[in-house]
């Protein structure tokens, strides 16, 4: 290590291909004092966390899985930048440790070549030695560094073993110079230079490595054979899904009610414990409530992570890109886009998230396009709390719940009219030959368990800092819309002791106070305001109000029906007050607010509607501009009402009222 | 010759050459088909598109329009 060095904190970086067990060896050399943020200016994470190099605290940074330093995704370019030394906000590495999974020893040499023609201090980690000597197979270790003139050290990137090694091998290569290697230099075009490095890779692996047993074994192709069969493999994929819905919604009841009272308890304390007023209001009716309304989906989103880390990993999931390419590029997506499409059945948010993995931009913003219009777990509460109301007990053909009927054919709704959408998407404004289909298919692995529990709680930690950001302040905004002007509430309210009726029905009186209130409120002005135009879907002010508060989230939707019916607060979508006071809700003439046919207009509504501020907020980081979110709420938005339209108009004529 | 596409099911080949076709062509050479090396063809998904080939010892998918730049002989 030279002088200059020792002044300022090392940064080394950690590259290679996706699959070569990078991740593993990052979590396992930095522990869980992970960072995780963006790089400036686009949506690519940055993960670094502090590793020992000579007694010395270094900067590690965990880059995302690459082939080569050409890159075609954004990930791909990005980490290219950095190992170039291109990016201002990090400037020369000081070391590059190079994985290579010693399984896939050829491909993963491509990207080391790369790395060694640029002339950084580089140190070759070599993965999966155990399972490739399992396979029977011999390496010349020494031999092979020798030949590609650079350190490399065996480790365990499960257990951690070699880790020293290693960093006595970085120690080592910091500050010294080498020459690049006349590996391609003499080849004037790409394809030639891609030729000449391969030739000198097949080279080197001859020189070093003796397969001993020609036959090999291929597990994994063993499994591929059901899990990729052209009937049972679709069959299999099909059951995964189910399951993992199943397990989803049955394991985060629990958490959910939990959370959901701990949220309740801690809205009353607030109040009790805070003086009486605007601030105890605010606290507990804007802050809590609406944080607490979206940190319950909480569990749904760590057990779905949880899932799509074990497929992941497992390998499984670029299967099921396999198996369904051939469906998704019927309406010009990816089969990558399957990942994301599934997630968003849980929540858009992670579904948009994770179509960072598509290469090329406009099949990536397609997708995303299209994710929200997957039924979220945000809008259950909704098609629950209609079909509770208006459907429930009734049959077709006199055994089928119609509530499940319903319940499905909203689902598939909104899958069609995403089909729909991609198709038009990817024929007009995102209009793109079909995107090149080229995926490693990787060894089965078991997965491991630290690695996918750390990336849950990276996730849960990004949501819950969201929640505490942007969903803080909108709930702040929607309560003072509903709050504000003040009516003359404390007048309604009579003084607790003056007369014996308040008294004994003190929460009935503070509930009229609340929905006069509300009547005068920003919010009710505008529910009036919008009545012309909900009026041909069948909606009254009332519902306009608790439409209005459902654009910042789904859910809000019951919260905001209790207030307009006067239930109170805690009631949930199957509560028999809530169900009882929607079916009793009249309209200012009189006439009953809602019917079966308002009730399917509605639901109809919700599933194609934007009505998320939070994937706004996602889409517009993505994206990185404001005209995708707009569209997005723009295209969706005038679909829903028009299909709403359609619904009503349409269930009208046929004589249902 | 044949193109990769044309390849039944479990039969090795070596690749002659890779068709300038589109972009894609560059990254097909880069995971590591690249004139000389031998290929298998493992299975086709169950659409027919894409297929799974063996190359360098590990497995990559393609659809078949990739798989058409490539040309293999025996």
């Amino acid at each position: 290590m030279d002088e200059n060095s020792q002044n300022r904190s090392l940064t080394i970086a950690l590259a290679g291909n996706p699959n070569a067990g990078k991740t593993t060896l990052f979590n396992a050399l930095t522990g869980l004092k992970q960072k995780v943020a963006n790089y400036p200016g686009v949506t690519v994470e940055r993960k670094e966390g502090p590793w020992t190099v000579a007694d010395t605290e270094v900067k590690l940074i965990d880059l995302p899985g690459l082939y080569s330093l050409d890159a075609t995704s954004l990930d791909e370019q990005i980490a290219s930048e950095i190992i170039s030394g291109k990016r201002d906000d990090l400037g020369q590495l000081d070391a590059v440790i190079a994985i290579v999974d010693a399984t896939n020893l050829e491909r993963n040499l491509y990207l080391v070549t790369q790395i060694l023609e640029l002339g950084v201090p580089t140190v070759i980690a070599l993965t999966m030695i155990d399972v490739f000597e399992r396979e029977l197979h011999e390496i010349d270790i020494d031999k092979l560094s020798t030949l590609l003139n650079t350190p490399i050290v065996p480790v365990n990137a499960k257990t951690g073993r070699g880790s020293d090694e290693l960093a006595a091998a970085v120690e080592k290569v910091i500050g010294t110079h080498r020459e690049p290697p006349p590996i391609a230099e003499s080849e004037s075009t790409e394809n030639g230079k891609i030729f000449a490095r391969y030739k000198f890779i097949a080279h080197v692996v001859q020189e070093t490595v003796k397969h001993n047993d020609e036959s090999r074994h291929r597990v994994s192709e063993k499994i591929d054979r059901v899990l990729t069969h052209k009937f049972f493999g679709l069959v299999i994929l099909v059951g995964i899904l189910l399951l993992v819905f199943q397990t989803i919604f049955s394991w985060s009841s629990l958490p959910m009610d939990l959370l959901e009272h701990g949220f309740g308890g801690l809205a009353d304390a607030a109040k009790s414990l805070l003086p009486e007023g605007i601030l105890a209001d605010m606290v507990a009716d804007g802050v809590i409530a609406g944080v607490g309304g979206v940190v319950i989906f909480l569990p749904q989103i760590l057990l779905l992570f949880f899932f799509i880390s074990l497929l992941e990993d497992s390998g499984y999931m670029a299967r099921a890109a396999f198996l369904l390419d051939k469906l998704m590029s019927g309406v010009g997506l990816h089969g990558k886009a399957f990942l994301p499409l599934f997630s968003s059945f849980a929540c858009a948010i992670p579904g948009i998230m994770a179509t960072r993995t598509i290469e090329n931009r406009r099949d990536r913003f397609a997708t995303i396009m299209i994710a929200p219009f997957m039924s979220c777990s945000a809008r259950l509460p909704v098609y629950t709390l209609m079909i509770a109301t208006f459907f429930a007990g009734q049959t077709v053909f006199g055994f089928v719940s119609l509530g499940a009927v319903l319940m499905l054919a909203m689902y598939t709704l909104g899958i069609v009219v995403a089909i729909m959408a991609a198709f038009v998407l990817k024929r007009t404004i995102l209009k793109a030959p079909p995107p090149p289909f080229l995926m490693e298919l990787p060894p089965y692995r078991v997965p491991n368990l630290r690695a996918v529990f750390q990336n849950m709680i990276t996730r849960a930690w990004l949501f819950l800092k969201r929640a505490g950001t942007v969903i803080l302040a909108i709930s702040i905004v929607l309560w003072a819309l509903m709050y504000f002007p003040r009516s003359s509430s404390e007048a309604v309210t009579p003084p607790a002791a003056t007369s014996v009726g308040a008294v004994e029905t003190p929460e009935g009186v503070t509930l009229t106070a609340e929905s006069e209130q509300l009547k005068n409120s920003y919010a009710g002005k505008l529910g009036h305001a919008i009545e012309p135009v909900i009026s041909p879907l069948g909606f009254d002010w009332k519902i306009g109000v608790a439409l209005i508060a459902s654009f910042a989230a789904r859910e809000v939707l019951v919260s905001t029906l209790s207030i307009i019916y006067n239930v109170g607060k805690d009631e949930n979508e199957e509560s028999e007050t809530l169900i009882q006071a929607v079916r009793e809700a009249k309209r200012d003439d009189g006439r009953p607010s809602w019917t079966p046919l308002t009730a399917l207009t509605l639901m109809v509504f919700f599933v194609l509607a934007m009505q998320c501020m939070s994937t706004l907020a996602i889409v517009r980081r993505e994206t990185n501009s404001w005209t995708w979110p707009l569209f997005m709420l723009a295209y969706m938005t005038i679909l829903a009402y028009l299909a709403a339209f359609a619904t009503y108009q349409i269930g009208k004529l046929l004589g249902f009222e | 010759m044949m193109t990769l596409t044309e390849l039944p099911i479990g039969q090795n080949a070596l690749v002659s050459s890779v068709d300038n076709k589109n972009a894609v062509t560059k990254r097909l050479m880069e995971m590591g088909v690249v004139p000389g090396v031998s290929v298998e063809v493992i299975k086709a998904a169950p659409f027919g598109d894409p297929i799974e080939i063996r190359v360098r010892g590990y497995s990559l998918a393609m659809r078949r329009n990739e798989a058409d730049a490539v040309r293999v002989s025996f």
